[in-house]
Protein backbone atom coordinates (compact mmCIF):
# COMPACT_ATOMS: atom_id res chain seq x y z
CA UNK A 1 0.00 0.00 0.00
CA UNK A 2 2.58 2.78 0.43
CA UNK A 3 5.64 1.37 -1.51
CA UNK A 4 8.99 3.87 -0.34
CA UNK A 5 11.88 3.51 -2.82
CA UNK A 6 15.24 4.89 -2.34
CA UNK A 7 13.53 8.58 -1.15
CA UNK A 8 16.20 11.24 -0.35
CA UNK A 9 15.83 14.74 0.42
CA UNK A 10 18.66 17.42 0.82
CA UNK A 11 18.27 20.96 1.97
CA UNK A 12 21.48 22.26 0.19
CA UNK A 13 24.38 20.61 1.86
CA UNK A 14 22.01 19.09 4.42
CA UNK A 15 20.71 15.50 4.23
CA UNK A 16 17.60 15.01 6.01
CA UNK A 17 16.72 11.64 4.63
CA UNK A 18 19.69 9.50 2.88
CA UNK A 19 18.13 6.57 0.21
CA UNK A 20 15.25 5.12 2.56
CA UNK A 21 13.18 2.45 1.84
CA UNK A 22 10.27 0.66 3.15
CA UNK A 23 6.96 -0.70 2.65
CA UNK A 24 3.92 -0.84 4.75
CA UNK A 25 0.86 -3.49 3.50
CA UNK A 26 -2.51 -3.32 4.21
CA UNK A 27 -3.63 -4.62 8.03
CA UNK A 28 0.22 -3.25 8.74
CA UNK A 29 0.73 -0.53 11.16
CA UNK A 30 4.37 0.73 11.38
CA UNK A 31 5.83 2.55 13.98
CA UNK A 32 8.79 5.00 12.88
CA UNK A 33 11.20 5.94 15.11
CA UNK A 34 14.09 8.06 15.55
CA UNK A 35 15.61 10.70 17.40
CA UNK A 36 14.70 14.73 16.88
CA UNK A 37 16.20 15.30 13.43
CA UNK A 38 16.04 12.02 12.63
CA UNK A 39 14.17 12.52 9.48
CA UNK A 40 10.87 11.50 10.51
CA UNK A 41 8.35 13.97 8.87
CA UNK A 42 10.66 15.14 6.44
CA UNK A 43 9.70 11.53 5.58
CA UNK A 44 6.14 11.88 5.66
CA UNK A 45 6.12 15.01 4.07
CA UNK A 46 7.71 13.24 0.62
CA UNK A 47 5.10 10.22 1.23
CA UNK A 48 2.04 12.80 1.30
CA UNK A 49 3.28 14.66 -1.61
CA UNK A 50 3.73 18.25 0.20
CA UNK A 51 7.61 18.17 -0.52
CA UNK A 52 8.84 16.74 -3.61
CA UNK A 53 11.86 14.35 -3.32
CA UNK A 54 15.20 14.76 -4.00
CA UNK A 55 15.23 11.59 -5.75
CA UNK A 56 13.27 7.92 -5.08
CA UNK A 57 9.62 7.82 -5.22
CA UNK A 58 6.63 6.45 -2.84
CA UNK A 59 3.86 4.72 -4.41
CA UNK A 60 0.60 4.62 -2.69
CA UNK A 61 -1.85 1.95 -3.86
CA UNK A 62 0.34 1.29 -6.80
CA UNK A 63 0.31 5.20 -7.73
CA UNK A 64 3.37 7.31 -7.95
CA UNK A 65 3.00 10.48 -5.70
CA UNK A 66 5.47 12.20 -7.97
CA UNK A 67 3.93 11.07 -11.22
CA UNK A 68 0.11 10.88 -10.36
CA UNK A 69 0.14 13.20 -7.18
CA UNK A 70 -4.05 13.68 -7.54
CA UNK A 71 -4.86 9.68 -7.46
CA UNK A 72 -2.24 9.11 -4.63
CA UNK A 73 -3.49 12.25 -2.37
CA UNK A 74 -6.74 11.24 -2.73
CA UNK A 75 -6.10 7.77 -0.65
CA UNK A 76 -4.27 9.55 2.16
CA UNK A 77 -4.82 10.61 5.28
CA UNK A 78 -2.30 12.53 7.02
CA UNK A 79 -1.61 14.51 10.05
CA UNK A 80 0.84 16.77 9.90
CA UNK A 81 3.30 17.30 13.00
CA UNK A 82 1.82 21.08 14.08
CA UNK A 83 -1.43 19.83 13.95
CA UNK A 84 -2.27 22.82 11.84
CA UNK A 85 -6.14 24.25 11.73
CA UNK A 86 -7.96 26.94 10.23
CA UNK A 87 -8.45 29.27 13.54
CA UNK A 88 -11.36 31.36 12.64
CA UNK A 89 -13.43 28.35 11.85
CA UNK A 90 -15.58 25.72 14.31
CA UNK A 91 -14.55 22.42 14.70
CA UNK A 92 -17.30 21.34 12.56
CA UNK A 93 -16.90 24.02 10.28
CA UNK A 94 -13.54 22.93 9.53
CA UNK A 95 -14.43 19.27 9.16
CA UNK A 96 -16.78 20.13 6.79
CA UNK A 97 -14.51 22.34 4.50
CA UNK A 98 -12.07 19.26 4.75
CA UNK A 99 -14.87 16.81 3.47
CA UNK A 100 -15.88 18.89 0.41
CA UNK A 101 -12.27 18.98 -0.56
CA UNK A 102 -12.24 15.46 -0.61
CA UNK A 103 -14.92 15.43 -2.63
CA UNK A 104 -17.24 14.49 -0.17
CA UNK A 105 -21.09 16.52 -0.85
CA UNK A 106 -24.49 16.23 0.84
CA UNK A 107 -25.86 13.13 3.31
CA UNK A 108 -22.27 11.66 2.93
CA UNK A 109 -20.27 14.87 3.95
CA UNK A 110 -22.66 15.19 6.82
CA UNK A 111 -21.93 11.07 7.94
CA UNK A 112 -18.22 11.60 7.34
CA UNK A 113 -17.92 14.15 9.37
CA UNK A 114 -20.35 13.29 12.20
CA UNK A 115 -18.41 9.62 12.25
CA UNK A 116 -14.74 11.41 12.69
CA UNK A 117 -15.82 13.79 15.45
CA UNK A 118 -17.24 10.59 17.54
CA UNK A 119 -14.77 8.83 16.76
CA UNK A 120 -11.73 11.24 17.60
CA UNK A 121 -14.11 12.23 20.78
CA UNK A 122 -14.92 15.64 19.83
CA UNK A 123 -18.73 16.16 20.33
CA UNK A 124 -18.06 18.47 23.20
CA UNK A 125 -16.60 21.10 21.34
CA UNK A 126 -17.84 20.54 18.09
CA UNK A 127 -19.52 23.92 17.79
CA UNK A 128 -16.33 25.87 19.75
CA UNK A 129 -14.24 28.27 17.47
CA UNK A 130 -10.87 26.31 16.87
CA UNK A 131 -8.35 28.73 18.31
CA UNK A 132 -10.01 28.46 21.49
CA UNK A 133 -9.49 24.80 21.66
CA UNK A 134 -7.08 23.51 23.99
CA UNK A 135 -3.97 21.87 22.74
CA UNK A 136 -4.97 18.23 22.90
CA UNK A 137 -8.27 19.29 21.15
CA UNK A 138 -6.71 20.29 18.16
CA UNK A 139 -4.59 18.07 18.06
CA UNK A 140 -7.82 15.37 17.90
CA UNK A 141 -9.30 17.92 15.44
CA UNK A 142 -6.96 17.60 12.69
CA UNK A 143 -6.38 14.02 13.45
CA UNK A 144 -10.70 13.74 12.37
CA UNK A 145 -9.46 15.49 9.41
CA UNK A 146 -7.08 12.57 8.77
CA UNK A 147 -9.88 10.15 8.84
CA UNK A 148 -12.93 11.95 6.93
CA UNK A 149 -12.72 10.14 4.07
CA UNK A 150 -11.72 6.92 5.17
CA UNK A 151 -8.60 6.57 3.65
CA UNK A 152 -6.78 3.21 2.95
CA UNK A 153 -3.25 4.85 3.49
CA UNK A 154 -2.93 6.81 7.00
CA UNK A 155 0.26 8.70 7.52
CA UNK A 156 0.74 10.31 11.51
CA UNK A 157 3.09 12.36 12.41
CA UNK A 158 2.83 12.14 16.63
CA UNK A 159 -0.40 11.60 16.45
CA UNK A 160 -0.10 10.97 20.77
CA UNK A 161 1.83 14.33 20.97
CA UNK A 162 -0.12 16.21 23.34
CA UNK A 163 -2.75 14.38 24.69
CA UNK A 164 -3.55 13.24 28.06
CA UNK A 165 -3.14 9.43 29.44
CA UNK A 166 -6.71 8.29 28.48
CA UNK A 167 -6.83 9.87 24.94
CA UNK A 168 -3.06 8.41 24.68
CA UNK A 169 -4.57 5.12 25.53
CA UNK A 170 -7.52 5.54 23.12
CA UNK A 171 -5.63 6.88 19.89
CA UNK A 172 -3.62 4.02 20.34
CA UNK A 173 -6.17 1.51 20.37
CA UNK A 174 -7.75 3.49 17.30
CA UNK A 175 -4.88 3.36 15.52
CA UNK A 176 -4.24 -0.68 16.36
CA UNK A 177 -8.13 -1.03 15.28
CA UNK A 178 -7.86 0.88 11.47
CA UNK A 179 -4.59 -0.74 11.21
CA UNK A 180 -6.43 -3.71 10.37
CA UNK A 181 -7.47 -2.60 7.55
CA UNK A 182 -5.72 0.28 6.55
CA UNK A 183 -1.85 0.72 6.28
CA UNK A 184 -1.03 3.09 9.15
CA UNK A 185 2.67 4.73 9.13
CA UNK A 186 2.82 6.93 12.24
CA UNK A 187 5.78 8.26 14.11
CA UNK A 188 6.33 8.79 17.81
CA UNK A 189 8.68 9.44 20.18
CA UNK A 190 7.22 7.07 23.14
CA UNK A 191 8.34 3.60 22.76
CA UNK A 192 5.75 1.91 24.87
CA UNK A 193 3.06 2.91 21.66
CA UNK A 194 5.52 0.72 19.76
CA UNK A 195 4.35 -2.56 22.22
CA UNK A 196 0.85 -1.40 22.34
CA UNK A 197 0.11 -0.18 18.79
CA UNK A 198 2.40 -1.64 16.06
CA UNK A 199 2.68 -4.75 14.32
CA UNK A 200 6.28 -3.75 12.93
CA UNK A 201 8.64 -0.70 13.73
CA UNK A 202 11.55 0.83 12.01
CA UNK A 203 14.26 2.95 13.89
CA UNK A 204 15.90 5.34 11.57
CA UNK A 205 18.74 8.22 12.23
CA UNK A 206 20.03 10.86 10.31
CA UNK A 207 17.77 9.77 7.35
CA UNK A 208 19.07 6.25 7.10
CA UNK A 209 17.20 2.89 8.60
CA UNK A 210 19.39 1.17 11.48
CA UNK A 211 16.66 -1.01 12.86
CA UNK A 212 13.53 -2.76 11.47
CA UNK A 213 11.32 -5.44 12.66
CA UNK A 214 8.25 -6.61 14.72
CA UNK A 215 8.20 -4.89 18.38
CA UNK A 216 8.96 -8.87 19.08
CA UNK A 217 12.19 -8.88 17.35
CA UNK A 218 13.16 -5.29 18.36
CA UNK A 219 13.56 -6.54 22.04
CA UNK A 220 14.75 -9.46 21.53
CA UNK A 221 17.82 -7.59 20.10
CA UNK A 222 18.05 -4.90 22.79
CA UNK A 223 20.67 -5.41 25.47
CA UNK A 224 18.20 -5.82 28.27
CA UNK A 225 15.11 -6.37 26.72
CA UNK A 226 13.86 -2.90 26.56
CA UNK A 227 13.31 -1.04 23.08
CA UNK A 228 14.92 2.11 24.93
CA UNK A 229 18.32 0.20 25.62
CA UNK A 230 18.16 -0.48 21.16
CA UNK A 231 17.27 2.87 20.93
CA UNK A 232 19.93 4.28 22.57
CA UNK A 233 22.34 1.94 21.60
CA UNK A 234 21.55 2.16 17.28
CA UNK A 235 21.01 5.95 17.47
CA UNK A 236 23.76 8.80 17.50
CA UNK A 237 22.83 11.02 20.57
CA UNK A 238 23.52 14.68 20.05
CA UNK A 239 26.27 14.62 23.14
CA UNK A 240 28.21 11.97 21.32
CA UNK A 241 27.42 13.55 18.14
CA UNK B 1 -15.05 22.41 -7.83
CA UNK B 2 -12.31 22.55 -5.60
CA UNK B 3 -11.70 26.31 -6.12
CA UNK B 4 -15.65 26.68 -5.08
CA UNK B 5 -14.77 24.51 -1.88
CA UNK B 6 -11.81 27.03 -1.16
CA UNK B 7 -13.55 30.42 -2.33
CA UNK B 8 -16.65 29.67 -0.06
CA UNK B 9 -14.12 29.09 3.06
CA UNK B 10 -12.10 32.43 2.41
CA UNK B 11 -15.06 34.02 2.26
CA UNK B 12 -16.50 32.88 5.22
CA UNK B 13 -13.33 33.41 6.97
CA UNK B 14 -13.53 37.49 5.20
CA UNK B 15 -16.95 37.46 7.01
CA UNK B 16 -16.41 35.94 10.19
CA UNK B 17 -13.95 38.17 11.35
CA UNK B 18 -14.06 41.91 10.99
CA UNK B 19 -11.85 42.40 8.19
CA UNK B 20 -14.04 42.30 5.83
CA UNK B 21 -16.46 44.96 7.51
CA UNK B 22 -13.82 47.15 8.46
CA UNK B 23 -12.32 47.42 4.57
CA UNK B 24 -15.83 47.72 3.27
CA UNK B 25 -16.53 51.09 5.53
CA UNK B 26 -13.54 52.30 4.78
CA UNK B 27 -13.83 52.23 1.24
CA UNK B 28 -16.95 53.23 1.15
CA UNK B 29 -16.02 56.69 3.53
CA UNK B 30 -12.96 57.19 1.78
CA UNK B 31 -14.58 57.28 -1.92
CA UNK B 32 -17.52 58.86 -1.05
CA UNK B 33 -15.60 61.26 1.18
CA UNK B 34 -13.16 62.10 -1.43
CA UNK B 35 -15.65 62.93 -4.26
CA UNK B 36 -18.42 65.40 -2.14
CA UNK B 37 -14.41 67.19 -0.18
CA UNK B 38 -11.76 67.34 -3.06
CA UNK B 39 -13.73 65.59 -5.72
CA UNK B 40 -15.68 68.43 -6.03
CA UNK B 41 -18.48 66.70 -6.76
CA UNK B 42 -21.91 69.24 -6.31
CA UNK B 43 -19.60 72.54 -7.64
CA UNK B 44 -18.39 71.10 -11.00
CA UNK B 45 -21.69 70.36 -11.84
CA UNK B 46 -20.81 67.89 -14.13
CA UNK B 47 -22.96 64.76 -14.22
CA UNK B 48 -20.08 62.14 -15.11
CA UNK B 49 -17.96 60.33 -12.38
CA UNK B 50 -14.86 60.28 -13.68
CA UNK B 51 -12.72 62.88 -11.92
CA UNK B 52 -15.14 63.26 -8.73
CA UNK B 53 -15.73 59.82 -8.25
CA UNK B 54 -13.45 56.86 -9.77
CA UNK B 55 -10.19 59.18 -9.90
CA UNK B 56 -9.32 58.42 -6.54
CA UNK B 57 -10.36 54.64 -6.61
CA UNK B 58 -6.45 53.55 -7.70
CA UNK B 59 -5.42 55.81 -4.98
CA UNK B 60 -7.65 53.86 -2.51
CA UNK B 61 -6.99 50.46 -3.97
CA UNK B 62 -3.34 50.95 -3.59
CA UNK B 63 -3.97 50.49 0.27
CA UNK B 64 -7.45 48.57 0.52
CA UNK B 65 -6.28 45.66 -1.89
CA UNK B 66 -3.09 44.72 -0.20
CA UNK B 67 -4.87 44.97 3.35
CA UNK B 68 -7.49 42.77 1.88
CA UNK B 69 -5.24 40.71 0.33
CA UNK B 70 -2.16 40.20 2.53
CA UNK B 71 -3.33 37.36 4.55
CA UNK B 72 -4.29 34.68 1.43
CA UNK B 73 -0.87 33.18 1.72
CA UNK B 74 0.98 34.89 4.45
CA UNK B 75 -1.40 33.67 6.83
CA UNK B 76 -1.51 29.64 5.37
CA UNK B 77 2.38 29.57 5.98
CA UNK B 78 2.65 30.78 9.49
CA UNK B 79 -0.17 28.72 10.99
CA UNK B 80 1.27 25.61 8.49
CA UNK B 81 -2.16 25.11 7.34
CA UNK B 82 -0.33 25.45 3.58
CA UNK B 83 0.58 21.22 4.59
CA UNK B 84 -3.01 20.61 4.84
CA UNK B 85 -3.92 22.44 1.29
CA UNK B 86 -0.30 20.77 -0.19
CA UNK B 87 -1.71 17.29 0.92
CA UNK B 88 -5.67 17.58 -0.47
CA UNK B 89 -6.04 16.43 -3.38
CA UNK B 90 -6.24 19.43 -4.80
CA UNK B 91 -4.20 21.05 -7.90
CA UNK B 92 -2.45 24.21 -6.18
CA UNK B 93 -3.61 26.40 -9.28
CA UNK B 94 -7.34 25.77 -8.05
CA UNK B 95 -6.33 27.02 -4.35
CA UNK B 96 -4.93 30.05 -6.04
CA UNK B 97 -8.03 30.80 -7.97
CA UNK B 98 -10.05 30.34 -5.04
CA UNK B 99 -8.53 33.04 -2.75
CA UNK B 100 -8.46 35.45 -5.62
CA UNK B 101 -11.88 35.42 -6.56
CA UNK B 102 -13.11 35.75 -2.45
CA UNK B 103 -10.57 38.52 -2.16
CA UNK B 104 -12.07 39.88 -5.31
CA UNK B 105 -15.65 39.45 -4.11
CA UNK B 106 -15.07 41.44 -1.00
CA UNK B 107 -13.59 44.39 -3.20
CA UNK B 108 -16.69 44.15 -5.24
CA UNK B 109 -19.21 43.82 -2.43
CA UNK B 110 -17.74 47.46 -1.32
CA UNK B 111 -17.55 48.60 -5.00
CA UNK B 112 -20.96 48.17 -5.31
CA UNK B 113 -21.75 49.52 -2.24
CA UNK B 114 -21.15 52.75 -3.61
CA UNK B 115 -24.67 52.60 -5.70
CA UNK B 116 -26.46 55.52 -4.11
CA UNK B 117 -23.66 58.12 -6.07
CA UNK B 118 -25.37 56.41 -9.48
CA UNK B 119 -28.77 57.21 -8.14
CA UNK B 120 -27.65 60.77 -7.15
CA UNK B 121 -26.16 61.58 -10.41
CA UNK B 122 -29.32 60.18 -11.95
CA UNK B 123 -31.24 62.26 -9.85
CA UNK B 124 -29.42 65.79 -10.22
CA UNK B 125 -28.72 65.15 -14.19
CA UNK B 126 -28.61 62.60 -16.90
CA UNK B 127 -25.36 61.17 -17.18
CA UNK B 128 -24.06 59.05 -19.58
CA UNK B 129 -24.81 55.21 -17.21
CA UNK B 130 -22.88 53.26 -20.24
CA UNK B 131 -19.86 55.21 -18.93
CA UNK B 132 -20.46 54.83 -15.44
CA UNK B 133 -20.39 51.06 -15.96
CA UNK B 134 -17.41 50.43 -17.96
CA UNK B 135 -15.73 53.28 -15.48
CA UNK B 136 -17.12 50.53 -12.95
CA UNK B 137 -15.24 47.82 -14.86
CA UNK B 138 -12.38 49.81 -14.90
CA UNK B 139 -12.49 50.39 -11.37
CA UNK B 140 -12.48 46.81 -10.18
CA UNK B 141 -9.93 45.92 -12.83
CA UNK B 142 -7.46 47.98 -11.28
CA UNK B 143 -8.25 46.49 -8.04
CA UNK B 144 -7.70 42.91 -9.34
CA UNK B 145 -4.55 43.85 -10.58
CA UNK B 146 -3.27 45.02 -7.11
CA UNK B 147 -4.95 41.92 -5.35
CA UNK B 148 -3.16 39.65 -7.66
CA UNK B 149 0.18 41.99 -6.94
CA UNK B 150 -0.82 41.12 -3.42
CA UNK B 151 -1.21 37.50 -3.47
CA UNK B 152 2.57 36.94 -5.80
CA UNK B 153 4.15 38.72 -2.53
CA UNK B 154 2.04 37.06 -0.12
CA UNK B 155 3.21 33.40 -1.10
CA UNK B 156 6.78 35.38 -0.49
CA UNK B 157 6.26 35.53 3.07
CA UNK B 158 4.78 34.22 6.19
CA UNK B 159 4.49 37.95 7.87
CA UNK B 160 1.69 39.77 7.10
CA UNK B 161 3.21 43.19 7.41
CA UNK B 162 6.17 42.75 5.46
CA UNK B 163 3.55 41.66 2.59
CA UNK B 164 1.80 45.19 3.41
CA UNK B 165 4.37 47.30 3.13
CA UNK B 166 5.89 45.55 -0.01
CA UNK B 167 2.52 45.46 -2.06
CA UNK B 168 1.35 48.93 -1.07
CA UNK B 169 4.97 49.99 -2.59
CA UNK B 170 4.64 48.10 -5.95
CA UNK B 171 1.05 49.67 -5.85
CA UNK B 172 1.70 52.95 -5.25
CA UNK B 173 4.60 52.66 -7.73
CA UNK B 174 2.21 51.30 -10.50
CA UNK B 175 -0.37 54.28 -9.31
CA UNK B 176 2.49 56.88 -9.62
CA UNK B 177 3.86 55.80 -12.99
CA UNK B 178 1.31 57.12 -15.48
CA UNK B 179 0.06 59.59 -12.72
CA UNK B 180 -0.25 62.88 -15.63
CA UNK B 181 1.67 65.14 -12.80
CA UNK B 182 4.60 62.85 -11.94
CA UNK B 183 4.80 61.24 -16.21
CA UNK B 184 5.29 65.55 -16.70
CA UNK B 185 7.85 66.17 -14.12
CA UNK B 186 9.83 62.44 -15.34
CA UNK B 187 9.43 63.64 -18.96
CA UNK B 188 11.57 66.71 -18.12
CA UNK B 189 14.05 64.57 -16.97
CA UNK B 190 13.97 61.78 -19.23
CA UNK B 191 13.72 60.39 -22.53
CA UNK B 192 10.28 60.28 -24.63
CA UNK B 193 10.64 56.12 -24.46
CA UNK B 194 11.72 55.73 -21.38
CA UNK B 195 8.28 57.96 -20.41
CA UNK B 196 6.27 55.87 -22.49
CA UNK B 197 7.70 52.20 -20.50
CA UNK B 198 6.85 54.13 -17.53
CA UNK B 199 3.38 54.67 -18.42
CA UNK B 200 3.01 51.36 -20.39
CA UNK B 201 3.64 49.90 -16.47
CA UNK B 202 1.05 52.00 -14.74
CA UNK B 203 -2.47 51.84 -14.57
CA UNK B 204 -4.21 55.34 -15.30
CA UNK B 205 -3.27 54.47 -19.25
CA UNK B 206 -5.87 51.59 -19.45
CA UNK B 207 -8.56 53.00 -16.75
CA UNK B 208 -8.28 56.47 -17.86
CA UNK B 209 -9.82 54.94 -21.18
CA UNK B 210 -12.48 52.89 -19.34
CA UNK B 211 -13.37 55.38 -17.12
CA UNK B 212 -14.27 57.45 -20.13
CA UNK B 213 -16.38 54.46 -21.62
CA UNK B 214 -14.02 53.32 -24.21
CA UNK B 215 -13.94 49.78 -24.13
CA UNK B 216 -10.44 49.21 -26.15
CA UNK B 217 -9.87 45.63 -26.35
CA UNK B 218 -5.59 46.41 -25.27
CA UNK B 219 -6.92 47.17 -21.90
CA UNK B 220 -8.05 44.11 -21.51
CA UNK B 221 -5.65 42.19 -22.37
CA UNK B 222 -3.16 44.63 -20.32
CA UNK B 223 -5.44 43.57 -17.29
CA UNK B 224 -6.27 40.26 -17.88
CA UNK B 225 -2.37 39.39 -19.12
CA UNK B 226 -1.04 41.10 -15.90
CA UNK B 227 -3.22 39.22 -13.39
CA UNK B 228 -2.64 35.87 -15.00
CA UNK B 229 1.21 36.42 -14.65
CA UNK B 230 0.82 37.18 -11.04
CA UNK B 231 -0.95 34.32 -10.06
CA UNK B 232 1.17 32.07 -12.16
CA UNK B 233 3.94 33.57 -10.16
CA UNK B 234 2.32 32.85 -6.94
CA UNK B 235 2.01 29.10 -8.00
CA UNK B 236 5.46 29.48 -9.19
CA UNK B 237 7.02 30.73 -5.84
CA UNK B 238 4.67 28.62 -3.60
CA UNK B 239 6.41 24.98 -5.67
CA UNK B 240 9.57 26.45 -5.34
CA UNK B 241 8.98 27.04 -1.89
CA UNK B 242 8.52 23.10 -0.93
CA UNK B 243 11.32 22.23 -2.67
N1 LIG C 1 12.75 23.23 5.10
C1 LIG C 1 13.91 22.79 5.62
N2 LIG C 1 15.06 23.42 5.33
C2 LIG C 1 16.23 23.01 5.85
N3 LIG C 1 16.36 21.94 6.65
C3 LIG C 1 15.27 21.26 6.99
C4 LIG C 1 13.98 21.64 6.49
N4 LIG C 1 13.05 20.79 6.99
C5 LIG C 1 13.74 19.92 7.76
N5 LIG C 1 15.07 20.20 7.76
C6 LIG C 1 16.11 19.43 8.47
O1 LIG C 1 15.98 18.07 8.17
C7 LIG C 1 16.27 17.27 9.30
C8 LIG C 1 15.13 16.29 9.55
O2 LIG C 1 14.02 17.01 10.08
P1 LIG C 1 12.66 16.30 10.46
O3 LIG C 1 11.68 17.37 10.79
O4 LIG C 1 12.30 15.35 9.39
O5 LIG C 1 13.07 15.51 11.78
P2 LIG C 1 12.15 14.57 12.68
O6 LIG C 1 12.72 13.21 12.60
O7 LIG C 1 10.73 14.73 12.33
O8 LIG C 1 12.44 15.17 14.12
P3 LIG C 1 11.44 15.33 15.37
O9 LIG C 1 11.51 14.07 16.12
O10 LIG C 1 12.08 16.45 16.17
O11 LIG C 1 10.10 15.66 14.87
C9 LIG C 1 16.51 18.22 10.46
O12 LIG C 1 17.88 18.31 10.68
C10 LIG C 1 15.97 19.54 9.98
O13 LIG C 1 16.69 20.60 10.51
MG1 LIG D 1 9.08 15.38 13.24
Amino acid sequence: MIEVAKLSKHFGSKVAVDNLSFTVAKGEVLGFLGPNGAGKSTTMRMVTGFIPPTSGDAKICGSSITENPAAAKTKIGYLPESAPLYNDMTVVGFLKFCAAIRGLVGVEKNEAVEKAIETCFLTTVAHQSIDTLSKGYRHRTCLAQALLHDPEVLILDEPTDGLDPNQKFEIRQLIKRLGETKAILFSTHILEEVEAACTRAVIVDRGKIVADGTPAELIAKAPNGSLTELFRKVTTTDTAA
Amino acid sequence: MSSLTIFHRELKSYFAQPTAYAIIVIFLILSLGFTFTFGNFMSVGDASLEYSFFFWHPWLYMLIAPAVGMKLWADEQRNGTIELLGTFPVSTWSVIVGKFLAAATVTLVALILTFPIVITVNYLGSPDNGAIISGYIGSFLVCCTFLAITMLVSACTRDQVVCLIVSVTICSIMVLCGYDDFTRELAKATSSSTVEAIIAFGVWDHFSSLNRGLFRLQDFVWFASFIGLCLLGTSTILSAKRA
